[in-house]
C-alpha cells in the first residue's frame, strides 16, 4: 500500500498529464461523432458580448464593401420591381414558403478546417437548428446552434459540411462539401458522367433537402475530372461568395418543415 | 506576489491578444500565428510543476473557447508544459539542472532550436486532433510548418521586446 501511495506521489505530475490528456482528447473525439457539446461555444452569452464589442467597433472598417453589396442587391430588387415579367423568384412559385430574417456576422472564421461563424440573431427571433443561411451572393452555411440571442451556423468552409447540389442547367444532382485546402473552392461529388458538364456552368441548390429552397446560387465550375470508379464526376467549384468578407447574412426558415416532418412519422 | 499578478496579466492581455487580434490575421488566406505559446515557453524557470501543467491545461482551455474548438489548444499547450522539463535538459544540459540559466542571456541558437521544438510539438498535436483524419496526413504536414514559421517570428519578436530588452 505504501507503495503504491509513494508510487503516485512520485509520478503525480505525469498521472495530472495523462488524466487531462484523457479529458481534452474524450471531448474532442465525442465531437468529432458529432455528439456535440452544449455550452462550449461562442454563442454563450458571455464571449458573445465581447464578440459583439469587437464587431461594433471593427464592422466600421468594412462599411464602403458591404454598402455596395447592399446597393447592388436593391438594384436588382428593384429592377425586378419595374419589371414583373423578369419576376424569377422561385421561393414564391414553389407552395413550400420561406421566412427571412437578416443577421449581421459577430464572429468569422475561415482559417481553419472546421469553421463555424457566429450571427447575432437567436430564438428570440424565431431562429431554429438547420435553418440555411445565405448572403446575398449565395449559401454560406447552416444552423447549428442558437441562443437567446445569438446563433452559430457551420459555415460551408466546413470539412462535415454536407448539401445537395445541382447543375443549373441539366438538374443533375451531387453531394457539396469541402476537402480543406482552399477557401475559394469547394467540391461536388457524385455526378453522374452523363451530366454534360462545361467550365463556367452554374451549381445552385438542389431543393431535396428543405433546409434551403430550390436554386439558390453556390457558385461555378472551375474543373471537373472522374472519380476513382469513373463513374462519377468530381468537380471543383468557385464559391460565389467570398467567404473572407461575410457581414449581412439572412437566415431562412422553412415554414412546411414540421407538416412536411410529420408525414414521416 | 508581484510575479504572480505580472504572470497572470501577461497570460490576459496574450489570450485577448490571441482570441481578437492574432485569430485574424489570415495572412496568405489561412496562416494565423499561435503567439499565446510564449507564456508556456519563457514561464519562470523556478515553479511548481504540477501546478503549472494544471494552469496550461486552463489557459488551453479558454483559447478553445475563443477559437469555437473542442479541446485541441487545451491538449497541445498541455503536452508542451509537461514536455517543458526535458526540452529544457535537452537543450541547456547540465546549465538547467544547476538552475543557472536564465531566459535573458541565453544563447541565439539554442533559444531558436528549444522554441522550434516546443512549437513544432505542439502545432503537430493541435492540427492532428483538429483535422482527426488519418488520410489527410499532408494538410497536417502542410498546416503544421506553414504555421510553425508564423508563430516562430511573432514568439520570437515578443522573446526580444519583452525578456531581452528589458533587462
Amino acid at each position: 500500500m505504501q507503495r503504491i501511495i509513494y508510487f503516485l506521489i512520485r509520478n503525480k505530475d505525469f498521472i495530472l498529464f495523462l488524466s487531462l490528456l484523457s479529458i481534452c482528447l474524450s471531448i474532442n473525439i465525442s465531437y468529432n461523432e458529432y455528439n456535440k457539446s452544449k455550452f462550449l461555444n461562442s454563442s454563450n452569452s458571455l464571449f458573445s458580448s465581447l464578440y459583439n464589442t469587437k464587431f461594433t467597433i471593427s464592422k466600421y472598417f468594412n462599411l464602403e464593401y458591404q454598402n455596395q453589396l447592399l446597393m447592388e442587391e436593391n438594384r436588382k430588387l428593384r429592377y425586378s420591381v419595374y419589371n414583373p415579367k423578369n419576376i424569377n423568384l422561385s421561393i414564391r412559385k414553389d407552395k413550400i414558403s420561406f421566412n427571412v430574417t437578416s443577421a449581421s456576422v459577430i464572429k468569422n472564421s475561415y482559417s481553419l478546417s472546421n469553421n463555424f461563424v457566429t450571427i447575432d440573431v437567436g430564438i428570440n427571433d424565431s431562429i431554429e437548428i438547420d435553418n440555411g443561411v445565405i448572403s446575398s451572393k449565395g449559401v454560406v452555411g447552416i444552423i447549428d446552434k442558437i441562443s437567446p440571442n445569438y446563433s452559430r451556423f457551420i459555415s460551408i468552409l466546413n470539412t462535415k459540411f454536407l448539401l445537395n447540389a445541382k447543375l443549373k442547367k441539366s438538374n443533375y444532382f451531387g453531394v457539396l462539401s469541402w476537402d480543406g485546402m482552399n477557401i475559394n473552392r469547394v467540391q461536388l461529388s457524385d455526378v453522374p458522367k452523363q451530366a454534360n458538364v462545361s467550365i463556367g456552368d452554374t451549381i445552385v441548390t438542389g431543393g431535396n433537402s428543405l433546409i434551403f429552397p430550390k436554386g439558390i446560387l453556390i457558385g461555378y465550375v472551375e474543373s471537373f475530372k472522374l472519380d476513382n470508379s469513373e463513374n462519377y464526376l468530381e468537380l471543383q467549384i468557385s464559391l460565389a461568395t467570398d467567404m473572407r468578407n461575410i457581414e449581412n447574412l439572412y437566415v431562412l426558415k422553412n415554414n412546411n418543415l414540421k407538416e412536411i416532418n410529420s408525414l414521416d412519422e | 506576489m508581484n510575479n504572480l499578478i505580472s504572470n497572470i496579466f501577461l497570460a490576459l492581455i496574450l489570450i485577448f491578444g490571441q482570441a481578437l487580434f492574432f485569430n485574424n490575421i489570415n495572412f496568405l488566406g489561412s496562416i494565423n500565428p499561435l503567439i499565446y505559446i510564449y507564456f508556456i515557453a519563457y514561464f519562470p524557470l523556478k515553479n511548481n510543476r504540477t501546478l503549472f501543467i494544471f494552469c496550461a491545461f486552463i489557459y488551453g482551455f479558454i483559447i478553445d473557447i475563443f477559437s469555437d474548438t473542442h479541446a485541441i489548444h487545451a491538449a497541445a499547450t498541455l503536452t508542451i508544459a509537461f514536455f517543458r522539463t526535458y526540452l529544457l535538459k535537452l537543450f541547456f544540459g547540465m546549465a538547467y539542472e544547476h538552475q543557472v540559466v536564465k531566459f535573458k542571456s541565453i544563447e541565439l541558437k539554442q533559444n531558436l532550436f528549444y522554441l522550434i521544438s516546443i512549437i513544432l510539438i505542439h502545432h503537430f498535436i493541435l492540427f492532428s486532433l483538429e483535422i482527426f483524419d488519418i488520410s489527410k496526413i499532408s494538410l497536417i504536414f502542410k498546416n503544421t510548418f506553414e504555421v510553425l514559421i508564423s508563430t516562430l517570428i511573432g514568439i520570437y519578436i515578443l522573446y526580444e521586446l519583452l525578456i531581452h530588452r528589458a533587462k
